[in-house]
């Protein structure tokens, strides 16, 4: 997000810096012990989100493009996880690869129509093509419309692990969105990810120093789909259901807020955004419609007094890199 | 009774009698939405619950106080406005100084709010809102049946549109409103009020779409998610027309409206996603839309 | 110090004995409470449920039972969580209700899963006892097959013979206008066409129009609740029924009724097996049901949900435990039902209940009498008849 006027985020430091590996190994420590204590669907449910909310994240952390259509990739990297799984038969491992080359393909589709404007425009565009593709989603006999597709199986991963069973579940769920979360990482880090946030910082400049800078957004972007798609594919198989919901455009206002409130391009911002988020609207159920004012009082006190988020405040005020 | 293209006349001007009033209000809505966007370079995605809440309005104006569709056409626009004043100076001048992002993202968030509201209270089906008298019934034009309501809609809207655009482009209140949008610090020194311009023309703009929502309650039952999805196609019609000119923005409404008519009748299937498909044809051929200026 | 433990030890084991003795049953009743099904299930589901578990008297039965609700907002997702987080959270053991056919089909899978029971009375689909059916499903009140054999064999015999289907575009509705399409088409007459609306829609101006364009005499309403209100009430401002075509309501519950008025609803034809005015008994439960709902009139649906429950606690009285879904199912199918609504009937291997379905008109306003008086009935089918039979079912439970 450009402006003179003020840089949304804090300069990111470029090494491992010792909080990024401590808060690294508290996060898996945490993780790795809470099945035992906490419902499991709910874990993972938040862990698929914090992926979808990390992937969110590159784009708009780091690239600095807002994207109101993320849904899109999520959604529908979910309908093909979850058709592939139960009418092709695939095994959980390979329907999972067919979702998420699904996200990757309307990413570069999607992409490259609207890397073509900036800011506001390209915000406005994603919203459009994932409405666009939210009514698709509506009509395709693929997707079977409002009743969603129905009894996923899980299945067996690699033919040896038993998905049925919620904790062979999640112990798979855990590795998959870790070893996403350290590959977000490597490409932040990597001469790659200066890159980005150069082009985030002033792209004009990036321009005259030499980089194709289109072309940099829009790998971004298609890593940023694709990464969604994996968080919508897992999502499937947790819960054996892929619905019209994981297209909407709700969905991807609701990813926007877990970013906001954990905090924009930081590392763990995402994770904690995610898990907030999504407690909250647990706890919230019973009581309607009250979720929606509360993430629309959230997005509106973050947008005024909380622009750096949770992790972001907590990171500033420890004056480390999170 | 004739046909064309192996379509009946009868159902091909339905269709585009139908697909002219979607236009009118796509019209009505994305002029608001340009309008605002003009003077304060923020998207204003609480348009579509501002356009919910005329609806609502005028529905308890109806319902608590008895007062009828004629009252509610002035009174609402005037409510609501001032509601969108309210919001102006509370939370949308504060943001002045940031990425026009986060405005979007904070009415974003204001949508949220007034929709969840309005469902926690209504429920999420529709509230029904009974034709004014005057209006009801209709005459058989031999090609079809056309029900007096909805001619009203597009006169009455036509009106609105050209209306305003005068209003803008030919008046002098107008051009003091257009010189403040691009060069605000030199219309200030002129000794011209700009930020209550600024908060009038926010005003202006979302009662523009709860008048909109007046219009939509008798024919569109009244329901809290009637602005959200509706929002979106405005968007995607403003970026077809480009943020570049009112004009563009009634025109590029009505036409798209007919389009979607056409294609209800021709191609039923793709009639809800018709609109985005020719954005991202405009977007691929003019990114700056048929009637924007230079990106 | 020995003789006070040994006492505590003794008071342990009696307190354990004497709550041993009675069973804990945890009902769910997951509904529609803010949209489009909300008025004919919703609340007035839940004030029905809390109606079965009172009358039951379960301290009597040794039994001790707790309600709790959920809205499941029409969506499968939604629906399949809530049902999920119940039965491996909290311990519910029944669910009840689930208006909306997508949802239910949803939950059946669910409850199958985790061996619980699943007493259908708000969704239609006969898939439920078809195809999908289930040893932990018994679908109650009504369904689509029922409401195609009664309503639509009694349309097209009067002299309804093109027909023209306006579908709610979801598992229900194609339901519904499959299964209607099978009768007409088996009583000489014809389908026109048919088109398809989102669920929850708002406008019909476009279906409508499509609707008068194919001149059918009859246009077919495959959907319910706020759906079939927007449908009758836009066709009329259209002048549909001025141009010589008739509604056939396929799903019309009397809440739809009440909302759209005896001047716009009246002659129209629809079947439910209860209605409130049809006796003393039905009255006298209609009267207290009231007293949570002032100003309504009970639907099939919400009388279908006192009726499941009250046949759900016989049965795990019988068997003293409602931990096991398939061992409570069969004991629900082992005694024969009779409860002051539905009278008695049973509950068929394909879990599917069996009871009488009515054919009812609407009347005029000129014939209203008090409030609520708005049905005349015409025709009662016998249980034997009402429903599909089944050898016709495709189910595998049946057929292996």
């Amino acid at each position: 997000m450009q402006s003179a006027a003020e840089a949304p985020v804090m300069p990111v430091r470029r090494e491992t810096t010792p909080s990024v590996g401590v808060a690294f190994a508290a996060m898996v420590a945490l993780l790795a012990a809470a099945p035992f204590v906490v419902y499991p669907i709910f874990l993972m449910k938040a862990l698929c989100f914090a992926l979808f909310a990390c992937a969110f994240n590159l784009l708009i952390g780091y690239v600095g493009l807002v994207s109101f259509g993320h849904a899109l990739y999520f959604g529908w990297a979910s309908y093909l996880c979850a058709y592939a799984a139960k009418s092709w038969g695939m095994e959980p491992g390979l329907a999972v690869i067919v979702g998420t080359a699904t996200a990757a393909v309307l990413g570069v589709i999607a992409g490259s129509i609207a890397i073509r404007r900036q800011g506001i425009y390209f915000a406005m565009i994603t919203l459009a093509l994932a409405q666009m593709m939210y009514f698709f989603a509506l009509r395709a006999p693929l997707t079977s419309g409002e009743d969603g597709i129905q009894a996923v199986p899980r299945g067996r991963l690699f033919g040896v692990f038993d998905l049925t069973d919620d904790m062979t579940m999640y112990g798979v769920v855990l590795v998959v969105v870790l070893a996403a979360f350290v590959f977000i990482y490597r490409i932040i880090n990597s001469p790659f990810g200066e890159v980005l946030k150069a082009i985030r910082e002033n792209e004009q400049r990036a321009i005259s120093l030499g980089y194709q800078t289109d072309r940099y957004k829009l790998v971004a972007f298609v890593l940023s789909a694709a990464l969604a798609g994996l968080a919508g594919s897992l999502k499937a198989l947790v819960f054996q259901l892929a619905s019209l919901t994981d297209v909407h455009w709700t969905m991807s206002g609701e990813v926007v807020l877990m970013t906001l409130v954990g905090g924009l391009g930081t590392l763990f911002g995402p994770v904690v955004g995610a898990f907030l988020i999504i407690a909250m609207e647990n706890y919230l159920a019973p009581f309607g419609q009250w979720v929606l004012v509360i993430q629309g009082a959230i997005f509106v006190v973050c947008v005024l007094v909380f622009r750096r988020g949770i992790v972001g405040e907590l990171a500033n005020r420890l004056r480390v890199a999170l | 009774m004739f046909e064309i293209f192996g379509i009946p006349s009868q159902a091909l001007f339905g269709q585009l009698l139908l697909g002219l009033i979607n236009g009118s209000f796509y019209a009505l809505l994305s002029l608001g939405l340009a309008v605002i966007f003009g003077m304060l370079n923020i998207i204003n995605f609480t348009h579509g619950a501002q356009y919910m809440m005329g609806a609502f309005v005028a529905y308890m104006l109806l319902q608590y106080l008895g007062l009828n569709y004629w009252a509610a056409l002035v009174i609402v626009p005037i409510l609501v406005g001032a509601t969108g004043i309210a919001i102006e100076r509370l939370f949308l001048k504060r943001l002045q100084k940031l990425d026009h992002l986060y405005g979007l993202i904070l009415t974003f968030g204001l949508a949220l709010i007034i929709e969840g509201l309005f469902r926690n209270y209504y429920g999420s089906s529709g509230q029904p809102y009974a034709m004014p008298e005057s209006l009801r019934g209709g005459r058989n034009l031999g090609f079809m049946f056309l029900p007096n309501y909805r001619a009203w809609v597009i006169v009455f809207s036509l009106t609105v549109c050209l209306a305003t655009w005068f209003a803008i482009e030919r008046t002098r209140l107008g051009s003091y409103l257009r010189a403040a949008t691009e060069n605000p610090t030199l219309v200030r020194a002129f000794g011209i009020n700009v930020p209550r311009m600024v908060t009038l023309t926010y005003g202006f703009g979302v009662g523009l779409a709860a008048l909109a929502g007046v219009m939509a309650a008798p024919i569109y039952n009244v329901s809290p998610q009637m602005g959200s999805d509706l929002i979106i196609v405005v968007f995607a019609v403003v970026v077809i027309g480009g943020m570049g000119s009112i004009m563009g923005a009634i025109i590029t409404g009505f036409v798209l409206g007919i389009v979607e008519g056409l294609t209800k009748v021709f191609f039923p299937e793709a009639s809800s996603t018709v609109i985005f498909v020719i954005m991202v044809i405009v977007l691929l051929i003019r990114p700056a839309g048929m009637f924007g200026r230079s990106a | 110090m020995r003789l006070v433990a040994s006492m505590a030890f003794a008071a342990a084991a009696l307190f354990g004995a004497a709550a041993q003795a009675q069973t804990s049953v945890k009902i769910g009743v997951l509904t529609d409470m803010s949209s489009l099904y909300a008025d004919d299930t919703g609340p007035g589901s839940v004030a029905a449920a809390k109606m079965a578990v009172d009358d039951f008297n379960p301290a009597a039965h040794g039994l001790k039972v707790e309600i709790v609700s959920a809205d499941h907002q029409n969506k499968p997702d939604i629906g399949s969580n809530i049902a999920r987080q119940w039965f491996d959270v909290d311990h519910v053991d029944v669910i009840v209700d689930v208006p909306n056919s997508g949802v239910a089909l949803a939950v059946s899978d669910v409850t199958r899963e985790k061996n619980k029971v699943f007493l259908v009375s708000g969704a239609a689909i006969s898939d439920l006892t078809g195809p999908k059916c289930s040893p932990n499903t018994i679908h109650w009140t009504y369904d689509t097959w029922m409401l195609a054999n009664s309503t639509g064999k009694s349309v097209v015999k009067t002299g309804g013979d093109t027909w023209f289907f306006l579908t709610s575009d979801y598992a229900f509705g194609h339901a519904l206008e499959r299964d209607t399409t099978a009768v007409v088409l088996a009583n000489g007459g014809k389908v026109l066409g048919s088109v398809s609306h989102p669920l929850n829609n708002q406008d019909f101006s476009s279906f409508l129009l499509q609707a008068q364009q194919s001149k059918a005499k009859i246009i077919g309403l495959a959907n319910a609740g706020g759906d079939t209100i927007n449908a009758i009430k836009q066709g009329a401002e259209f002048g549909i029924t001025a141009g010589g075509q008739h509604f056939a309501g396929l799903l019309v519950f009397i809440g739809d009724v009440e909302a759209l008025g005896l001047k716009t609803a009246q002659g129209l034809v629809l079947t439910e097996t209860f209605y409130w005015d049809m006796n003393d008994a039905t009255r006298a439960w209609t009267k207290r049901w009231q007293v949570q709902r002032p100003g309504k009139f009970p639907t099939m649906n919400q009388a279908g949900v006192y009726s499941a429950i009250t046949h759900y606690l016989k049965a795990v009285a019988a068997l003293k435990s409602a931990a096991d879904g398939k061992a409570v199912v069969a004991q629900m199918k082992a005694i024969p039902t009779d409860d002051p609504l539905f009278g008695k009937g049973m509950v068929r291997a394909d879990g599917r209940k069996i009871h009488p379905a009515y054919l009812f008109e609407v009347k005029s306003p000129a014939e209203l009498k008090y409030p609520g008086d708005d049905y005349k009935l015409r025709a009662t089918v016998p249980a034997a008849e009402a429903f599909r039979p089944m050898k016709d079912d495709n189910c595998p439970m049946v057929t292996n």
